[in-house]
């Protein structure tokens, strides 16, 4: 497993795989008991920092403009 | 005309007239909504019918028609001639006019002649292209005589794209061309990825399809980014506007897929879509491209050339993402599956394992026992059986010397030597008689 990161930077796809990789390796059931708790607790805020995007996750649109600047974009304006 | 020939016979009675002309004057269904100014009685078809009846006199006498009654009976033959009623004619529109009562006027023309053309507003508002000066169409309706501008007119019900026959030649040709280089091949497809992150929009800003997508979207998937790059769906310019927004959002967002939008229309609507070098722009796209461009039964060279092909464009925001639900029911099966690691669940479990060394640890100490104990119950055996005592309880006897070694051959004793002589129970002496009498 890479580093440790923030797990509220992560977007949703990263925290996923992240995730899988944990219960992957806790199925592999390589490493020691400590090692073991830490990796499910890692696991387990990533499932929730997951659970929480989905349920805030609000569409996000953007508009392209000629000279390929993106900008704001609101539908009815 | 000789069909109407019998208007000049003298011989058929009064009634056979009047049941003749009624045929002629009766108002057509076709125009239900037009006032086919007066009915039968207004038609004051008693003073006419003399007249009729002396057709031929009306000629010699030079008697005058009103012009009511002569356009009234231009307008019976008109109407009453079914090949009038049932026609298409082809040319070009032009001053089309759509007044706020909702009918359609314009004037069908070619090179050398002209036609006025009338829409009533039930047909008009059923239709899905409205016309524009200079439109080459082919339309379909019955003709008639309007008395009060005294001209002919078509009311027309159907119409239809002049060049269609021609567009849908030319777009088989370019499809047929396209596919022979494979541009429409399989192979091509790419495959769409499965959560994408970043997608990029290709329609009108102003159109429907683009609230579609966005409320479907929005409701799927929300988790995707959305860049919408405005172009226009049809019209001389729309080609250009595509390529240009397919171009530009492979370059400067690289989207993991590209929607490519339009509601439904006539394949006049759809030419931008049938578009030679749009067509090459989708299959050149990097990111793959689905075509959502809203009509069921046919499909655009945009739709052929696309990695997918979508029937509408909620269809193509649906193709193009997971649902909400799938990705929480996929979240929660992860989560089920990480809860078999928590430290409780841990801790069971290695206890469960200790349990299990101590079981299995113990039943190994008892196996070593009970090996080690049949290794011993045979090492006693085995001493047991080699003991000199068991030999001499059959009666036999260890002689020994004073010096304590034991006799076995005549040559180590001499005659008056004492002896040891050892039975089972104890031992006792004995003198050497005679020696070295070999057996």
């Amino acid at each position: 497993m890479a580093k440790p990161t923030d797990i509220e930077k992560l977007s949703y796809e990263q925290a996923v795989l992240e995730l899988e990789g944990i219960v992957k390796e806790l199925e592999a059931e390589v490493g020691n008991l400590d090692q073991a708790i830490q990796l499910f607790e890692r696991g387990q805020a990533l499932a929730q920092h997951c659970a929480a995007i989905l349920e805030q996750a609000e569409l996000k649109v953007q508009e392209l403009t000629g000279d390929g600047e993106l900008q704001d974009w609101n539908e009815g304006n | 005309m000789h069909k109407y020939s019998n208007y000049e016979s003298h011989h058929l009675p009064h009634s056979a007239y009047r049941g003749a002309l009624s045929k002629y004057i009766d108002p057509r269904p076709l125009a239900p909504t037009i006032q086919l100014a007066p009915d039968l009685t207004a038609l004051k078809l008693p003073s006419i019918l003399p007249c009729m009846d002396q057709l031929p006199l009306f000629a010699e006498t030079r008697l005058p028609w009103t012009v009511s009654d002569l356009s009234r009976f231009l307008r019976a033959l008109v109407e009453s001639e079914p090949l009038l009623q049932n026609i298409w004619v082809r040319g070009e529109v032009s001053n089309f006019s759509r007044p706020k009562s909702g009918h359609w006027y314009f004037t069908l023309k070619d090179q050398s002649a002209q036609l006025p053309c009338v829409m009533w507003r039930s047909t008009a508002e059923l239709q899905v292209h409205i016309l524009q000066d200079g439109d080459a169409v082919e339309v379909h309706g019955g003709m008639g005589v309007y008395p009060a501008s005294g001209r002919y007119q078509l009311y027309v019900d159907e119409i239809r794209a002049g060049g269609d026959g021609a567009l849908f030649q030319q777009f088989m040709r370019l499809k047929e061309k396209l596919e022979a280089e494979g541009l429409f091949g399989a192979e091509r497809k790419r495959p769409l990825p499965p959560q994408p992150k970043r997608i990029g929009l290709i329609t009108s800003p102003s159109g429907a399809a683009l609230h579609d997508i966005l409320q479907t979207l929005a409701r799927r998937y929300p988790l995707a980014q959305v860049i919408l790059a405005p172009a226009a769906v049809q019209g001389e310019d729309a080609p250009f506007q595509l390529i240009s927004a397919l171009k530009r959002l492979n370059r400067f967002v690289q989207p993991d897929l590209i929607l490519l939008a339009r509601g439904g229309g006539s394949l006049e609507d759809l030419a931008a879509f049938n578009n030679e070098k749009l067509a090459r722009a989708i299959a050149a796209s990097h990111a793959p491209v689905i075509c959502g461009v809203g009509h069921e039964t046919d499909f655009t060279l945009a739709d052929f050339a696309a990695d997918l092909r979508a029937p509408t464009p909620t269809a193509a925001a649906e193709l193009a993402t997971p649902k909400l639900a799938d990705l929480q029911a996929a979240l929660s099966a992860r989560t089920q599956q990480l809860e078999r690691y928590s430290p409780l669940a841990l801790i069971f479990r290695e206890r469960q394992r200790l349990d299990e060394f101590v079981l299995r640890g113990g039943r190994a100490l008892r196996q070593l026992v009970l090996l080690q104990r049949a290794a011993l119950e045979g090492l006693q055996a085995g001493l047991l059986a080699l003991s000199p005592h068991a030999v001499l309880e059959r009666g036999y006897a260890l002689v020994s010397k004073a010096s304590g070694a034991t006799v076995t051959q005549v040559g180590q004793v001499a005659a008056g030597e004492t002896l040891q002589v050892r039975v089972s129970d104890g031992k006792f002496g004995v003198d050497v008689k005679t020696a070295d009498e070999r057996g």
